[in-house]
């Protein structure tokens, strides 16, 4: 027998008493399941301190994480349309719309320029937040006017790439960046300005079939899903279970398509010396 | 004959035709004017039907089962050709061939998806779905055409690359990627032309070029039909639905700029009088092999890169796209 019985029953305080356990203080891991702070999260460079999962985060979180403090973002006013006036369960107007609201994001990538260690660098973050950070005529655009700013200034490009693949709200459009971003990079390697390409989970389809895999340098984060058909795809295709592992940084390291993995807060030094290793 | 559904109104009137040559054949009857109305009917439904195709009709006519294939436009379009095999890494992709031709004296390297003409064959194409050496083939032979300076002729017709567990551990995307990578460098031009499907990366992986025509009857797209309507309505019936909204078709991709032109097909598709079809595809690539050629190599590749530079609709934000009335 208990030592309390309860007279009456349901919650009787009224709910103007009710305490609110206030947001955004606690981490649960996806990977472990454990309860962190979000405070030590931060610290953590977005890493479950327990088992070091690499959280998703978005571009200016890494903006924050590489370079130098202040960071100068580019290209900013440019908004995707809704040319082919795509409709599915919801017209593609109406996706722009909240996700731009959700994420206070124009599109799935952001360009900034700034300093690592002192040694200037452009980079293209995707936002996996926007519309499953897919590829349309924005992303391509942006990646080509990151690349036309490169050429110019001569620094080095980074593109960190959080993307489902190409915006089907977009269609051929969304196909065609695929040739256009792989085409300009050739002015980049002509002009010798070096290309690193960070891959982070997920990168898939059309970006990893395009500028993703270009990189002089392709790297990763640790346990990211990359590949060029979704898992699903696959498993439905072949019939099978797919292998532990399968399409991971450590997988594609492994045959040959990764220079190297990085922790995220291994990653400012690693880029400091690449910039300064090519010579920049 | 295979007939679509909706060339339903056709089947009849030919199984009415077969019946009355029966007739005519026994010798009692005159059939000779009975014949006349019946072919100048087909004549006439078969132009009403094709005058109209929708999105998925014409998808469904890129796949036909009779449609001519790479292979075939190849041995109809030049009199010599050796068939030239490997990645020289891994394997030699049965889902992409390539080999040089002769086109009327001009020679070429040409490469294309092949599909299979019956079912043995079409599982010994992959149903045309390439595998990374296949690109990486494609690659050998493009660098060999640039090193004897001969034009490179590419022929799509794919549902997608494969997706497959090998595909990937051999990086079908990289392979993709390098094929776009080297295509917007090549020194020799390129002209394409998507000859029946033409989905997604597995397309443009040997769809980057010069000159990009379509067949009047295919399609281009980021994805098929029907894995969009799985994606996106999350079911597998839209298919209809959404290959009206992927704009897909031959005349959506030339008014968005997106190809150069469009190449006539025969009335009825390109299976119903495919000798003809090969006769206006290969004038089509000689006619802009020859404009290319007039070109400096280093002249053409900028205006390659310039030209899908320009591919893109956006808006900047002084010009107001947020609450556009709808």
């Amino acid at each position: 027998m208990g030592w309390f019985k309860r007279l009456k029953d349901g919650i009787q305080t009224a709910t103007k008493y009710k305490k609110e356990a206030p947001d955004g203080l606690w981490y649960k891991c996806k990977s472990c399941s454990e309860t962190s702070t979000v405070k030590e999260l931060k610290e953590n460079f977005f890493k479950c301190p327990k088992c070091d999962y690499h959280v998703r985060i978005g571009s200016h979180d890494y903006f924050d994480i590489i370079f130098d403090g202040k960071y100068n973002e580019l290209f900013e006013d440019l908004y995707s349309v809704d040319f082919l006036e795509f409709t599915d369960l919801k017209p593609y107007t109406e996706r722009l719309k909240s996700a731009r609201k959700k994420t206070d994001l124009t599109d799935a990538i952001t360009v900034a320029v700034g300093k690592v260690k002192k040694r200037a660098l452009v980079i293209a973050a995707m936002d996996f937040s926007f519309i499953g950070g897919s590829m349309g005529s924005v992303v391509g655009e942006k990646i080509g006017n990151a690349i036309d700013y490169s050429l110019e200034h001569k620094i080095p490009l980074m593109v960190i790439s959080k993307s489902g693949g190409a915006r089907m709200m977009e269609s051929a459009f969304s196909l065609m960046q695929m040739a256009k971003t792989s085409a300009k990079l050739t002015r980049l390697a002509k002009a010798g300005i070096p290309y690193f390409s960070f891959l982070t989970d997920p990168t898939t389809g059309g970006v990893t079939a395009s500028f993703a895999m270009l990189g002089d340098i392709n790297f990763a984060e640790p346990k990211a899903l990359i590949g060029f058909a979704g898992p699903r795809v696959i498993k439905e295709t072949i019939k099978k279970d797919l292998p532990e592992g399968f399409q991971t940084s450590e997988f594609l390291l492994e045959h040959g398509f990764l220079d190297f993995i990085v922790d995220r807060s291994e990653l400012r030094d690693r880029i400091a010396d690449m910039i300064h290793l090519f010579g920049y | 004959m295979v007939f679509l559904d909706f060339e339903k109104p056709l089947e009849s009137l030919y199984h009415q035709l077969e019946k009355i040559q029966q007739v005519g054949e026994e010798g009692v009857l005159d059939v000779e004017p009975m014949i006349k109305e019946l072919e100048t009917k087909i004549r006439n439904t078969r132009k009403d039907i094709y005058s109209n195709l929708t999105g998925w009709q014409k998808v469904q006519l890129s796949r036909h089962p009779e449609r001519p294939y790479t292979l075939y436009y190849i041995n109809q379009m030049c009199r010599k050709f050796i068939e030239l095999h490997g990645d020289r890494y891994y394997a030699d992709d049965k889902a992409i061939v390539g080999g040089i031709g002769n086109l009327d004296g001009m020679n070429v390297v040409i490469i294309g998806q092949q599909k299979g003409v019956n079912t043995k064959m079409r599982q010994f194409r992959n149903f045309g779905m390439a595998n990374p050496e296949g690109y990486r083939k494609a690659l050998r032979l493009m660098k060999m055409a640039e090193r004897f300076n001969m034009p490179v002729v590419c022929l799509i017709d794919t549902p997608g690359a494969f997706p497959g567990l090998e595909a990937e551990e051999r990086g079908q995307a990289e392979a993709i990627a390098r094929n776009l990578f080297e295509m917007a460098q090549l020194r020799v031009p390129i002209v394409c032309t998507v000859i029946g499907e033409g989905a997604s990366g597995g397309a443009i992986g040997i769809g980057l070029g010069d000159r990009v025509y379509m067949l009047e009857n295919t399609w281009y797209s980021v994805i098929s039909p029907e894995s969009c309507s799985s994606i996106l309505w999350r079911n597998w019936d839209n298919k209809e639905l959404a290959a009206e909204a992927l704009k897909l078709t031959a005349e959506h991709m030339f008014e968005f700029g997106l190809i150069d032109d469009i190449i006539k097909e025969p009335l009825g598709g390109a299976h119903t009088a495919p000798e003809d079809m090969a006769k206006a595809l290969k004038r089509h690539i000689k006619k802009a092999i020859q404009e290319l050629q007039e070109m400096d190599p280093d002249e053409r590749i900028e205006a390659r890169i310039d030209k899908y530079s320009q591919m893109g609709h956006y808006e900047r934000a002084g010009e107001k796209v947020e609450d556009k009335p709808e």
